[in-house]
């Protein structure tokens, strides 16, 4: 009835994962239960969970995103306490949990914290500085979401319905087979993986779609704002690279569940090939990452630099080379597999060869403040502190592409502080300045500066802390995924680093109060001008936050800063452009198919990991269903009408006279 | 330190940087920056060649960012601010060749020591190297030395002096083979053969490890290759007693177990190892019992020899 699931399954024996699994999910229902006890609800329903704007999606990515970046850094402390306590002997973790700690952080930090925040951040912010009102596909968007979040949730059961995956976050065969894995450890984490990559790759056809086709008259593609640009390119390349995700999971589904033999020890399996088709996706999805990240630093150094972006074109062209090459480099993740002299030295070559796109970056930016005048707020701080941590981290990047040097790096400590580098370094400080600074357009107020200020010194120096230890006992020889170990030269740079841990635990800790402080704080910080940064991009010609069609009437872009070029001209004639003729909206009505079919999808994930098949199912009659009701749907719209866009609109076009008649009197 | 005069002054000024830079610690005992082997040598200097290439742009860009930050901060008010400076063709020129000459020349280091420092490339040398076959299993070491008919579980002699060439597989998981001082690591993987040359020029006692996690009893995957003098060897040789290493050995090896203690074997059945590479002999048996959830596991929890 319930295939492998018995009461075996829950981990009566280990008290940390069993009380941890208990209070999410204890936590977890009382939210559900206050939610409904105050009656929020339907609002919650209509507003939030059905919601097809790509603002409120966007902003449940972020908020998913954050949770489960929590998540992980929960157990990035307890790998560090681990480690710190494990030199001759056991330390508080055994090898069969302290294995799923690691494998989940992994996992859970690319896939589940920085994928929805960077797609989140896109959702919010690419219509808006496109000039437009939604994206191409809303209601695929919201299936999007909702299917990450199924992955999510599918991670988080295994804390307390079996496990999680012991092999690392790739699961490298013959490791992950049935053979030697036989749990439902790699079962959690093929069908996570594969649901949520369902999700990644909807976006990336909705955003590629969006940006090719939709954008505000005039915004031809050398006007759009480099964010714009940064998303385009990560999701051209989630289309290119999820597919090879999906199918090599699913050919290692196919060798645990039906026994094929793919990449198994026995007849004819090939394990190598797995290490290649996993890194022809993995290389590329740190580019995915990376290159939104690049973007928003390029819209927070430009604007409070108060100058436009230095070398735009060539911004461009350094992303789109970015784009390609980073497929052309997945061989450096395994040169002592021994491909021999010739196929080593090409990828390393083409490995070093992205450090130009990305040096290219880095003195733009840096031009782009020579000149300007430089507004230290929160977001140009963590920006200041990407393009000095980021060249090193980039420089230990290009050290492990020389073969040579790899043979003695490879999966060692120092490969480990070399990817937090700049996955930390790069796109969680991108993150950090991107919620900051888009935080006002959301939520119409600010974010309190120096609890922010605060966030990043402590997270700045905690990172450091961390991580620059890691450096020298790689060079001391330790290998990663170590439970244990007996060398006495490692044990005190670990505890540096466990030390570094709690320095970025402050600045978790001040982070999440910036966060409660500038809440209660709102009305101080409200921004009511839509534009409180002096930005440079359409996000800032709505309101904050923007109404549901984002803007009253389509922009008018004629220019590469489509609304500082509105702003010089309102300064120059002293007035707002003429009052604007409104029409009709037409907008996507809500749908809840996004959150039904992920429901769906979460039976047939569960009901795959653990064997019940009547379940599966049952889960796919339903998607089924669930995809035939929207397809005949009669009423995909609605409108509003003109005098309810005027009557929006007009509270907002008083503000901004408002602001700018203060700014031309001072 | 010992390898800046094993490098014969070569590039002085890069490892007086490098002290500089790097903590004296790095250079301890089993550090990869302290290599008692040719292999490891030509590794660690191209990891320095490579370093001082790069941190001639890096060091630069890192202070300019700093400066200019600091001198256009808006209250400086003897910055002139020049809102309209978005383009310049030479700096654009400069932008593009720093990097990419950088790279170029990076490239040069990257394809000569990929070819020079290839783990297959037997090392220039006189002597007829010392042959060796490794194959991991769950989890910890075999070593058999074909010409010697002896083989050891979790303990590596090798001579002084004498090229080493190793021939390296797994019997279940991949691992990696990897001695911090003697140098490169590569792949132990079922299925597959592949090669080492190293060499180790000063006796002593060093770390070695699997470099590639392998699952639950990784860490233990412990062994500390000892070099000592030829004649010493060859005495280890001759000494070392122990029980045949045949089919029914090897068929205990394929059992999962944990921190196992050295111990070695007598005579050596020679077609072994290339019977376990290809797959000949069924590959690690993994864990005893397919569980669906956590729980304890039948796993010789710290063995002996069995």
């Amino acid at each position: 009835m319930f295939g492998k699931l018995g009461w075996d399954a829950i981990p009566l024996d280990q008290p940390i994962p069993l009380i941890a699994g208990a209070v999410v999910m204890l936590l977890g229902l009382g939210m559900i239960v206050w939610v409904i006890a105050k009656g929020w609800f339907p609002y919650l329903w209509k507003e939030w969970i059905t919601s097809v704007d790509h603002k409120h999606i966007g902003i449940m990515y972020v908020l998913l995103g954050l949770l489960m970046l929590v998540r992980g850094f929960i157990d990035a402390i307890m790998m560090r306490a681990q480690q710190a306590m494990a030199f001759h002997a056991g330390g508080y973790l055994p090898p069969e949990h302290y294995d799923q700690v690691f494998s989940a952080h992994g996992t859970i930090m690319v896939l589940f914290a920085a994928m929805p925040l960077v797609i989140g951040i896109m959702n919010f912010v690419v219509p808006l500085q496109l000039g437009v009102r939604d994206v191409a596909f809303p209601t695929l968007n919201s299936v999007s979401f909702w299917l990450t979040a199924t992955g999510a949730l599918l991670v988080n059961v295994s804390l307390l319905i079996g496990e999680f995956a012991r092999t690392g976050w790739l699961p490298y065969p013959p490791l992950s087979e049935l053979r030697y894995s036989p749990g439902v450890g790699v079962d959690y984490y093929l069908w996570a993986v594969q649901i949520s990559g369902v999700g990644t790759l909807l976006t990336g056809i909705n955003f590629v779609t969006t940006i090719l086709k939709i954008r505000a008259p005039g915004m031809t593609y050398l006007r759009m704002p480099m964010f714009c640009w940064t998303a385009l390119a990560s999701c051209l390349l989630i289309l290119a690279a999820f597919p090879v995700l999906t199918a090599t999971l699913a050919m290692l589904t196919l060798d645990r569940y039906l026994g094929f033999h793919f990449f198994t020890n026995e007849a004819g399996g090939n394990a190598m090939m797995f290490m290649n088709l996993i890194w022809a996706w993995g290389h590329p999805e740190v580019y995915i990452l990376v290159l939104p990240a690049f973007g928003i630093y390029s819209e927070v150094i430009s604007t409070f630099s108060s100058k436009p972006l230095f070398g735009y074109r060539s911004m461009v062209a350094a992303t789109l080379f970015i784009c390609i090459v980073s497929f052309c480099t997945w061989l450096h993740h395994f040169f002592t597999m021994g491909a021999g002299g010739d196929v080593n030295a090409a990828f390393g070559i083409s490995t070093s060869i992205i450090a130009v796109g990305t040096g290219v970056k880095m003195y733009n930016w840096l031009f782009t403040m020579y000149g300007g005048r430089i507004r230290f707020t929160t977001p140009m701080l963590w920006s200041l502190g990407f393009m000095t941590t980021f060249v090193i981290g980039g420089l230990t990047g290009v050290l492990l592409a020389v073969p040579p040097a790899d043979f003695l790096l490879h999966n060692s400590m120092f490969l480990v502080a070399h990817f937090h580098h700049v996955i930390i370094g790069g796109v969680v400080f991108a993150l950090l300045a991107g919620i900051e600074y888009w935080w006002p357009k959301a939520f119409g107020y600010r974010l309190d500066e120096r609890w922010g200020k605060a966030a990043f010194w402590f997270g700045l120096v905690g990172f450091y802390v961390t991580f620059m230890p890691m450096y020298v006992v790689g060079i001391l020889g330790m290998t990663r995924r170590l439970q244990h170990y007996d060398v006495a030269d490692w044990y005190p740079w670990l505890l540096v680093s466990a030390v570094g841990i709690l320095i970025l635990m402050g600045g978790a800790a001040c982070q999440i109060t910036q966060l409660v402080v500038s809440f209660l704080r709102r009305h101080e910080l409200r921004d009511t001008t839509g534009d409180p940064w002096d930005g440079r991009s359409l996000e800032w010609a709505t309101a904050s936050p923007p109404p549901v069609f984002n803007f009253a009437v389509l922009p008018q872009v004629q220019d590469a800063e489509a609304y500082w070029d509105v702003k010089r001209r309102a300064r120059e004639a002293e007035e707002l452009g003429g009052q604007p003729h409104y029409a009709p909206v037409e907008m996507p009505r809500n749908s809840p198919t996004g959150f039904v079919c992920a429901f769906f999808a979460t039976l047939i994930g569960f009901a795959l990991i653990w064997h019940i098949w009547w379940l599966m199912i049952v889960g796919l009659v339903g998607a089924y269903a669930t995809f035939v009701v929207f397809a005949w749907r009669d009423v995909p719209e609605y409108v509003i009408p003109a005098e309810e866009v005027e009557r929006i609109d007009r509270a907002d076009r008083q503000a901004r006279q408002e602001a700018l008649s203060g700014a031309v009197t001072t | 330190m010992e390898f800046i005069r094993r490098s014969g002054g070569r590039t002085v000024p890069q490892f007086c940087l490098l002290a500089m830079a790097l903590a004296p610690s790095l250079a301890r005992a089993d550090s990869i920056l302290a290599p008692v082997g040719p292999v490891g040598r030509g590794d660690s200097i191209i990891i320095l060649d490579a370093l001082v290439i790069m941190l001639a742009i890096v060091i630069p860009t890192m202070i300019a960012t700093l400066a200019f930050a600091w001198w256009y901060r808006a209250s400086n008010a003897r910055a002139v601010y020049r809102p309209d400076f978005t383009y310049s063709g030479k700096i654009e020129l400069i932008v593009w060749s720093i990097p990419t000459l950088t790279i170029f020349f990076l490239g040069g280091v990257i394809w000569i020591g990929s070819h020079k420092l290839d783990p297959f490339e037997p090392l220039p040398s006189t002597a007829k190297p010392l042959e060796i076959e490794a194959v991991a299993f769950d989890w910890k070491w075999l070593f058999i030395y074909p010409e010697q008919g002896i083989a050891s579980v979790n303990q590596l002699v090798v001579p002084v002096g004498r090229p080493l060439h190793f021939r390296i597989t797994s019997a279940s998981v991949f691992n990696a083979f990897f001695v911090p001082s003697f140098g490169s690591m590569i792949y132990a993987m079922n299925g597959m053969v592949s090669q080492l040359n190293l060499q180790v020029d000063k006796p002593g006692k060093y770390l070695g490890f699997s470099a590639h996690f392998s699952g639950d009893g990784f860490p233990d995957m412990r062994f500390d290759p000892v070099a000592v003098p030829p004649d010493q060897f060859a005495g280890w040789a001759a000494g070392v007693k122990g029980a045949r290493l045949n089919r029914a050995a090897v068929g205990a090896l394929l059992k999962q177990s944990r921190a196992v203690k050295p111990y070695a074997y007598k005579g050596v059945d020679p077609t072994l190892f290339d019977a376990i590479a290809a797959q000949k002999l069924p590959p690690g048996e993994g864990p005893q019992s397919g569980r669906s959830g956590p729980g304890a596991q039948n796993v010789v929890p710290h063995g002996g020899a069995p």
